[in-house]
């Protein structure tokens, strides 16, 4: 349940952006990784966007992206990047700071 | 057949020479250094000397420093780099890494950074790529393997492009970079220093490796100022001069009497060595007026005096230098030797001799530049000046302090083509001074002593009585 310390987590919306290239595999899971996680633990508080920079390679800089596949959590602030295929959890929601549900 | 490396040149006087045409052409280059050291600035030259001198685009891509900031930081160079820009001759790409606000779970690889560099390149159509510098992707990313593997990835695509590139790392402690870029640069490595010696701060540049090229492999010094990055030596050692027939009067007639009626070779070296008080500078003066009244350019370069001393004592002499400096025919820098090291002082006459393209050079005296060198370094050093100013053409007259007829320590006079030497001579009653050729190679000159004098209307050579005529006057 919620905690006294983030009373407004109920009202935060989760903006994110998800970098890849191509339908790779690694774009692929990151992609599936993703939508999981948030399904499970940021239902109906979340919107995600995939952008592929190879259709869009000018949109890499604006956000500093070097590496694929990046997470960007834009909402809510401060910004935050996890690099890779999301393949853990775990590591996803404490990047993203969401605590998972119990 | 072999096929010849391609170079492609920096712009950077002396290191294009020094690598027999510049850096490996469709390669990477790995410039290492410590802070401060000027690895920036050498790598910025390089983009902009292409773009503007041979037509070549660059992309910088920045790891460290916004691009505005890098540009404030060459606009004293004369570098426009918004303007470049503006003109689709440069591409840039601030990639900014930041390490707090950075998780990692699972693969991943620097595809992000591949896609910009091949949209920015495509761009302006970059033939040139700088990377400044590399060691912030070791910072920024949490996985060092992904970095290493990811840079061989990078470097093999920029050789795949056929991109010339330099990139740029911070020096290591016991290795060349701290995070062993050197490993993946095969073709050429260059490193800068920047330390102080004897309370004198010296850059030195060193090619560590270039593959497929002959390249000096001494400490090179290089100077930065406002005209940018010189490395000493501008040419390579050799001995490729073009020797001219032509001459260059003396401005004494005499003198030019003296060597087969010419005076001296034109882009010859000549050595003047006298005890204090000998007239040498007199000399020098004359040589100065001669050439300005040919219309031609000269530069004094005199470390004793300053140039209204200069002026003032040598019309006194007879020699009136002021129209020529007013004509801007002459020109006289002075500077205390002691006010920076051999090396920045040699640099400094080769950016005047480049800026002014004098027809004639005073050294007054070189004694006196050679006593600030440091170790074994100044013969070295003295020896790529005379060899300088001879490819370029340029008559030098060397003035030294030196009583005897002695070779000189430094064994400069081997390599001057005339040496001239004056001495005081003292009787019980009076002082005169005596003038004398040592040598002058390729013409046939006087052995005659003469008398020499300081009048009010110059310097005046007449012959001595000789042997026979002395004892004749005797009886």
């Amino acid at each position: 349940m919620m905690t006294p310390t983030r009373p407004s987590e109920a009202a935060e919306h989760w903006s994110l952006r998800l970098y890849v290239a191509g339908q790779t595999d690694k774009s692929l899971r990151a992609i599936n990784n993703l939508t999981r996680i948030c399904k499970e633990h940021l239902e109906g508080r979340y919107s995600i966007e995939v952008i592929d920079l190879l259709e869009h390679p000018q949109l890499a800089a604006g956000d500093q992206i070097i590496a694929l596949p990046t997470l960007v959590r834009r909402l809510p602030e401060p910004i935050k990047k996890i690099l890779g295929d999301l393949s853990n959890q775990e590591r996803v929601l404490v990047g993203l700071d969401v605590r998972p549900r119990t | 057949m072999v096929e010849q490396l391609k170079k492609v040149p920096t712009g950077i006087a002396g290191l294009d020479e020094l690598t027999g045409g510049g850096l490996p052409a469709g390669r990477p280059t790995l410039v290492c250094g410590g802070p401060g050291c000027g690895k920036t600035l050498l790598a910025t030259t390089f983009l902009v000397r292409g773009a503007v001198d041979h037509s070549e685009p660059g992309l910088l891509v920045s790891f460290d420093e916004r691009i505005p900031d890098m540009g404030v930081n060459v606009a004293s160079l004369g570098f426009d780099l918004p303007d470049l820009e503006a003109r689709g001759l440069l591409a840039t790409d601030y990639v900014h890494i930041d390490r707090q606000e950075m998780h990692e779970t699972g693969e991943y690889d620097l595809e992000a950074l591949f896609i910009r560099l091949n949209l920015a390149v495509n761009r302006v159509g970059a033939r040139r790529v700088v990377l400044d510098t590399i060691d912030t992707l070791f910072a920024g990313i949490p996985n060092q393997g992904i970095v290493r593997s990811e840079l061989r990835r990078l470097f093999g695509w920029l050789k795949d492009h056929q991109l010339t590139t330099v990139i740029t790392a911070e020096r290591g402690e016991g290795s060349l970079t701290r995070h062993g870029i050197e490993e993946y640069v095969s073709d050429c490595v260059i490193l800068l220093d920047h330390r102080v010696i004897e309370d004198l701060s010296t850059r030195r540049l060193r090619i560590v490796k270039y593959r497929g090229t002959s390249h000096g492999t001494n400490e090179y010094p290089f100077l930065i100022d406002e005209q940018g990055i010189t490395v000493l030596p501008i040419t390579s050692l050799g001995l490729r001069h073009g020797a001219s027939n032509e001459s260059m009067s003396t401005g004494l007639p005499q003198l030019d009497a003296m060597l087969s009626s010419k005076g001296y070779f034109k882009g010859s070296s000549t050595l003047l060595t006298g005890g204090p008080g000998t007239g040498k500078t007199t000399i020098a003066a004359h040589f100065a007026d001669a050439t300005c009244r040919n219309g031609e350019r000269c530069i004094y370069f005199s470390f004793e005096e300053s140039a209204s001393q200069l002026v003032r004592n040598m019309r006194s002499a007879g020699v009136d230098l002021q129209p020529w400096i007013d004509k801007g025919l002459l020109r006289c820098q002075t500077s205390r030797p002691s006010l920076g090291g051999l090396e920045m002082h040699l640099a400094l006459m080769v950016n005047a001799v480049r800026d002014f393209r004098p027809a004639t050079v005073i050294i007054d005296p070189l004694s006196a530049l050679l006593a600030i060198g440091v170790g074994s370094q100044t013969a070295f050093m003295a020896l790529r000046l005379i060899d300088y100013l001879k490819s370029h053409g340029v008559t030098a007259l060397y003035l030294s302090l030196q009583d005897s007829e002695e070779p000189t320590s430094l064994h400069i006079s081997s390599i001057m083509d005339t040496w001239i030497v004056v001495r005081n001579m003292r009787s019980d009653t009076d002082l005169s001074r005596r003038l004398h050729i040592v040598k002058a190679r390729g013409m046939a000159h006087s052995n005659q002593v003469r008398r020499m004098e300081i009048t009010n209307s110059g310097v005046r050579l007449t012959d001595l009585p000789t042997a026979r005529e002395a004892a004749e006057g005797l009886r």
